[in-house]
């Protein structure tokens, strides 16, 4: 089990992850320049930048500044999620073993604490699901799995670094759970991780190009 | 409750074929995108005037109205039923204006605005159109213009008006299918039927101005119902006409009346709907404000110092000249040239909430207007916040809608376009002054 994991198993994932996320966007971007052609005319860097920019730093947007806890903790489950995969030290040092090369790691204390405060963050998110009716009302089942899916690699990832609870356990199902999440990424609303950056940059023209609003 | 007569006019038995075909035809990459990946965060109900003045009731938010319905829509790939058309039907006409703030608060940038238009498209294949937005559409069948007007029946207003204010400024004239002029104006059908004031006030500004300029005879009518009540083919052929029109007579810019979706469907959503490939008009489109503000900067039009408002003034930003029409800076420009108190709105510009008679709501007559009402109260507590005396609206939609708040709130102000204030305080050259008698 922990060699398929960890051998075949991270492959697998990997490719279905990349793969999927490159079929998905270059079909749409098909779809886009049969059906969407029109808007290809109105295309512009500079808003689409701009578009994406104030949507990246912390209350950069009006709707951010309009729920300041929730868009804070939406920072932080996001700048966690993408740092502490890339650049923990143990994935690093998977890394050189395999392919000789490795990022940057960040100190492990660091990276514990952001995981923590990540699943604090996820707990929020999950709570202000449940609590707030114009939240409430748009979540499907799927949208409490796939949150729980996204803050279990990072669960028993802390809880291995910590050496709580069987520690091999914990290793197979933070590996498990990470590969079902990268699995799922193409093809869920985890997409946005990529199309996040599309969508803005078509809103950006449409709307900042064209008529010089903000979309922010 | 529907009447009979629009009951007859709804489809008994749904088409699931005919919904998968509207569904398909205007499905793409952008609509694949936006229903997959929204993270159902509830940003955007903040955003809504609609939930914010229906006591943050969730099933207003922007997210759930698409949710229920063109989410719907295409996860049943055209499989509805009949109260499930009627449940969109009010959804998508008497819970949004197609204002587009919510795209503003949307992470992703999502168009929820064009989404509504889907649904608004399928719902009108199967005849679930609000009544009297329905018979306007009828009209621009049958007239080209919302009201039914006839061509004799504008020419003939402009003819009585020209005659009207010829006693105010000397030498005013409204020069009828004038080829190879600058300006083509093109106006609201609700001008000439119960405005014709607004006819006489933008030929004395012009004359004023010495413009070239002229009324065209057809293609008059610069706004655009059935952009809002779904017919797409309609929608496209009314922009058309108006583009031919301006074509025929070889003139160099269309210009727009005080209207803020005729702005919209001119300029921005016109070319997509009559097909131009490049997304782009033919003929180069300019807002009354834009040349109002040209006019006054350039001072083309002076203002009389003495009688420049006095009293607090604010100004309605329009969703589609401000948010959707980038021009919202010019609007204030214009705003200090006529008024000495100018209030800002809180939020505004391009923030701005809609009026709440957008998208269509105004045209969709007294069926909605208790709903009307209740959303409008948004609006109504930015502009008593204000405490302005006037409201400047360069919008006959915002218009209608802020005078309907005014009684039901008792704002105690006044509503005003740009062009009435103009004629009341510019100066007028010794020249066109009437001769005395």
């Amino acid at each position: 089990m922990y060699e398929f994991l960890t051998g075949a198993g991270v492959w697998i994932a990997f490719v279905i992850f990349a793969g999927g996320l490159f079929v998905r966007v270059a079909s749409l971007y098909g779809v886009s320049r049969q059906k969407d052609a029109v808007f290809y005319n109105h295309t512009n860097a500079f808003e689409a930048v701009k578009s994406i920019f104030y949507w990246l730093i912390p209350w950069g947007s009006i709707a951010a500044r309009t729920q300041p806890v929730f868009s804070s903790m939406v920072y932080l489950f996001h700048v966690s999620l993408i740092i502490v995969p890339l650049f923990l030290s143990a994935h690093n040092v998977l890394l050189q073993e395999a392919f000789g090369v490795g990022l940057w790691s960040i100190p492990d204390s660091v990276a514990d604490i952001m995981t923590a405060l990540m699943l604090v963050a996820g707990v929020f998110l999950f709570i202000r699901r449940l609590v707030r009716p114009e939240v409430r009302i748009l979540t499907e089942i799927r949208d409490y799995v796939l949150l729980v899916l996204t803050m279990l690699p990072f669960l028993t990832g802390l809880l291995a670094s910590l050496n709580i609870g069987p520690y091999k356990t914990m290793v197979i199902l933070h590996v498990l759970s990470g590969e079902i999440l990268l699995i799922l990424i193409p093809f869920t609303k985890l997409g946005h991780m990529i199309l996040f950056f599309f969508t803005r940059a078509f809103i950006g023209f449409e709307m900042g190009g064209r008529r010089g609003a903000r979309t922010w | 409750m529907p009447d009979e007569k629009q009951l007859k006019a709804r489809i008994k038995k749904v088409n699931i074929k005919k919904i998968k075909n509207v569904l398909e035809t205007l499905d793409g990459a952008r609509i694949k995108t936006w229903l997959n990946i929204c993270a159902k965060c509830g940003l955007c109900a903040e955003s809504c005037f609609f939930y914010l003045a229906n006591d943050k009731n969730p099933e207003f938010s922007p997210a759930y109205k698409i949710k229920s319905t063109v989410g719907e829509m295409y996860k049943k790939k055209g499989d509805v039923s009949l109260p499930f058309l009627e449940a969109s039907m009010e959804a998508l006409w008497a819970r949004c204006t197609m204002c587009k703030r919510c795209s503003q608060f949307c992470p992703f940038g999502i168009d929820i605005a064009a989404m509504i238009t889907i649904g608004r498209s399928v719902c009108q294949s199967h005849g679930f159109v609000p009544e009297f937005l329905a018979k306007a559409v009828e009209n621009y069948r049958v007239s080209g213009n919302q009201m039914a007007l006839t061509k004799d029946d504008f020419i003939e207003t402009c003819e009585w008006m020209e005659e009207e204010t010829a006693d105010e400024i000397k030498g005013l004239t409204i020069p009828m299918d004038v080829p190879e002029v600058k300006f083509m104006y093109t106006l609201n059908a609700r001008e000439p039927m119960y405005y014709p004031q607004d006819i006489a006030q933008i030929a004395q500004i012009l004359t004023v101005a010495e413009e070239s300029w002229t009324m065209p005879s057809e293609g008059w009518e610069c706004t655009n119902l059935p952009m809002f009540a779904g017919d797409r083919t309609l929608a496209g052929i009314i922009v058309e006409n108006m583009y031919q029109k301006a074509r025929d007579l070889k003139v160099d810019k269309i210009l727009v009346t005080e209207c803020g979706h005729a702005y919209r469907s001119t300029k921005y959503e016109g070319p997509y709907l009559s097909g131009y490939p490049d997304g782009i008009p033919p003929i180069e489109i300019i807002h009354s404000v834009e040349l109002f503000c040209e006019y006054l900067e350039s001072g083309r039009i002076k203002i009389d110092p003495s009688k420049k408002l006095k009293e607090p003034v604010t100004y309605q930003d329009p969703c589609n000249v401000s948010r959707n029409g980038g021009l919202w800076d010019i609007g204030r420009i214009v705003m200090g040239y006529l008024a000495d108190d100018f209030r800002e709105m809180s939020p505004n510009k391009d923030y701005n909430h809609c009026c709440g008679g957008g998208g269509g709501y105004i045209p969709m007559g007294p069926e909605y207007r208790v709903k009307r009402m209740v959303s409008g109260k948004i609006k109504a507590e930015q502009i008593r916040k204000t405490g302005a005396k006037l409201v400047i609206v360069p919008c006959h939609n915002c218009f209608d809608q802020i005078n309907d708040l005014n009684e039901e709130y008792d704002l105690g102000i006044k509503s005003v376009s740009i062009k009435e204030v103009l004629c009341e305080i510019m100066m007028i050259p010794d020249k066109f002054k009437p001769d005395e008698e």
